[in-house]
């Protein structure tokens, strides 16, 4: 195909994507399925989103119900449809009362040259012919309900008018032969179908053609909200997700530890446990930080009231109460027996578009696989976490587990595999007493503990505990009371003995120090000893030189003789001078 | 448009009748010549029939509330009806007017 199909978007949330574009301008599209399969809301919501959009002027033929029962149908979306109907959409009554008599044969010229005037009147760009099936059947002939249908061909063409034709199929393989033939008239066909799946009414919509252009096929979930039909396209095959590295709080410091120093924003955390072992308090207590911070934050609980979980909470100094009342918390409690998880889906959407939250929580998330079919509540949930990531809000998910397994979760929503953060909850049972383990199976990117720590409730709400590990054993409650006590006693009988030790060398030390002090003094004293004694003798020898030397001089006496004599006297002189 | 008026009769009530063709079409000429037949047979001179060629007048058969061509309504005596096709199942179009036969 050289040149791309033009198309205009359909404003239908998720359609556009599936169908790359929208419809095709200038060509027709059919939609088929059965009774309330949703066909008129899509052709309904196509023409508001035309005249709100764009100001395109439309038209829309009702062979089925009267127009005032349709605009009592659309009432229910918030299209604002009675403002457009006085200047954009023109809605023409085709509905033929039960009071018609019928008589032979009749044909579309005259309700072709009415439109034809209206669409010049008007500028209408669209119209829709909702239920052609109604006014065909009528026809009771197939040869001249072909001829029609292809009489509102040629007049399209002619008029080069963009239109839209629903008709009722029943179910999807037993096509009603008339509307084969009109499958090759048209150029898109968008089937529609409604069915009960485990007592919920599950909608679907599927592109069966689309000429001259490529669409993504299959069967895609439908739910309607306040602003309509809403496709639960597929998400893109590439994520496109920023990977923030800024840290949050999980909720408290201890756990914020234990992930490597908290949850990273717009990041998904699952925790997982057997009912009671606090996963809502811990949902709380991540709920409550985020609104200390001043983020907005989004509590979402199922089958609970918004009442009992802050009392609850509050009894474990978790006080949300407070950030209600300021607006930045909104807890909204949802119910589960009788909604689809689709519809769950959509609600969610609204209220994070309503309340712009940066944090949420959503607990349980398992309660919508409570009604309608699993693998809906499968898929809801992922798109439920991909869609709440593509708005960056960080999201803490709990999902209830039964038995003790973590790896049971996996058979359940699967929400552990697109989950960042998983954190486990579970029980140990030992001597009586039933403690809460708190494990973290897995967080992406990030640095976390791989040891399992004891959570305890406190009044001032939760923290984790070590536990004890001895002889391969976890120890927790009492049994880690006790360890935590045995080993206090034996700091302080170690600290004791370290004292007492210390004094003893220390007094040994100052004995020692004493003991050197001592025998120094004695080294002065003999040093100074020894030094009076040398310089005595010195000078006895000098004394007793001079007086010999006094004497010979006195007694003029030989000196020869008397040094000969006198050696010894000479050998002493030199030892002493050595001795010095 | 192309009114027409066929004779009256003073003895009974006038059937008031419009007939919504679309110009030509086959379906649209049977109409007429149908209801001239009925007309003749049934009502001599006691019926006031307007053709309105919605091809021509599109903006009339709007207002009217007429899509499908061929089609008959009866304007008085109450109760109006309304008949649409070729009004070829002629008993049909006679009990639809309360003609007796």
């Amino acid at each position: 195909m050289a040149r791309s199909l033009p198309k205009i978007t359909t404003g239908i949330r998720g359609f556009d994507e599936l169908s790359l574009g929208g419809l095709p301008l200038g060509r027709t599209t059919l939609l088929k399925g059965g009774p309330g399969s949703g066909k008129t809301v899509f052709a309904l919501q196509f023409l508001v989103n035309a005249a709100r959009a764009r100001q395109e002027p439309g038209i829309f033929v009702a062979f089925e119900e009267s127009t005032g029962q349709i605009s009592a149908n659309a009432a229910t979306f918030d299209w604002g449809l009675p403002a457009l109907a006085r200047n954009r959409i023109f809605f023409l009554d085709a509905h033929l009362s039960p009071e018609v008599v019928q008589s032979g044969e009749f044909d579309l010229n005259g309700m072709l040259a009415v439109l034809k005037a209206k669409k010049d009147e008007i500028g209408a760009k669209w119209i829709v012919f909702d239920g052609i099936d109604v006014l065909l059947t009528l026809l009771q002939n197939p040869v001249a309900e072909m001829r029609e249908i292809y009489r509102i061909r040629d007049w399209l063409a002619a008029n080069q008018t963009s239109a839209i034709i629903t008709a009722k199929a029943e179910g999807r393989t037993s096509e009603i032969v008339n509307y084969s033939f009109m499958q090759f008239m048209v150029d898109c066909v968008i089937s529609f179908e409604r069915r009960l799946e485990h007592g919920v009414a599950l909608h679907r919509i599927e592109i069966a053609k689309y000429r001259g252009s490529s669409f993504v096929a299959g069967e895609f979930p439908v739910t309607f909200g306040p602003a309509g039909m809403d496709v639960g396209a597929p998400e893109p095959a590439e994520i496109r997700h920023e990977a923030s590295t800024e840290r949050l709080s999980a909720g408290f410091e201890r756990l914020d530890t234990m992930l490597g120093g908290g949850l990273f924003r717009g990041s998904s955390t699952l925790i997982t446990g057997v009912p009671g072992t606090s996963k809502t308090t811990l949902a709380g207590k991540f709920a409550e930080a985020a609104c200390r911070r001043g983020e907005r934050t989004l509590f979402v609980s199922f089958d609970e009231g918004a009442e009992p979980i802050m009392r609850n909470l509050a009894s474990v100094g978790i006080h949300l109460r407070p950030h209600v009342k300021s607006g930045l918390l909104r807890m909204y409690s949802g119910r589960t027996e009788s909604i689809g998880a689709e519809d769950h889906l959509v609600k969610l959407k609204s209220l994070i578009k309503e309340h712009r939250p940066r944090c949420m929580v959503i607990d349980p998330l398992s309660a919508i696989a409570k009604t309608g079919g699993l693998s809906a509540a499968r898929n809801v949930a992922n798109r439920l976490i991909y869609s709440v990531k593509d708005e960056r809000v960080t999201v803490l998910v709990t999902a209830i587990n039964q038995g003790d397994d973590p790896q049971a979760e996996s058979s359940d929503l699967q929400i552990s595999t697109i989950a960042d953060t998983w954190i486990h909850l579970s029980y140990l049972i030992r001597s009586g007493e039933r403690n809460r383990a708190l494990t973290i199976i897995k967080s992406r990117g990030t640095w976390h503990s791989n040891q399992v720590r004891e959570l305890v409730l406190g009044a001032s709400g939760p923290m984790l505990a070590d536990v004890y590990t001895a002889g391969g054993e976890v120890l927790m409650g009492t049994l880690r009371w006790e360890k935590e006590t045995e080993e206090r006693a034996k700091t302080l009988q170690r600290r004791a003995e370290f004292d007492h030790k210390r004094g003893t060398l220390q007094a040994a030390e100052a004995d020692t120090h004493a003991r050197i002090k001592a025998l120094q003094q004695d080294l002065v004293r003999q040093r100074a000893e020894l030094a009076q004694y040398s310089s005595d003798n010195q000078a006895r020898i000098v004394s007793s030189s001079d007086r010999e030397k006094e004497l010979g001089r006195i007694r003029s006496a030989d000196p020869a003789r008397r040094n000969g004599g006198n050696g010894s006297g000479n050998g002493a002189k030199k030892g002493t001078r050595n001795a010095r | 448009m192309r009114a027409k008026a066929k004779g009256r009769r003073a003895t009974t009530t006038v059937v008031v009748m419009r007939l919504y063709i679309a110009n030509s079409a086959p379906n649209s000429s049977k109409a007429i010549a149908n209801l001239e037949a009925i007309c003749k047979e049934h009502l001599p001179g006691a019926f006031k029939l307007e053709i309105i060629d919605v091809l021509e007048f599109p903006q009339r058969a709007l207002a009217d509330g007429i899509l499908v061509t061929p089609s008959l309504a009866k304007i008085s005596p109450s109760p109006t009806t309304r008949i649409v096709g070729n009004l070829s199942d002629r008993a049909n179009v006679l009990h639809a007017l309360g003609i007796k036969q």
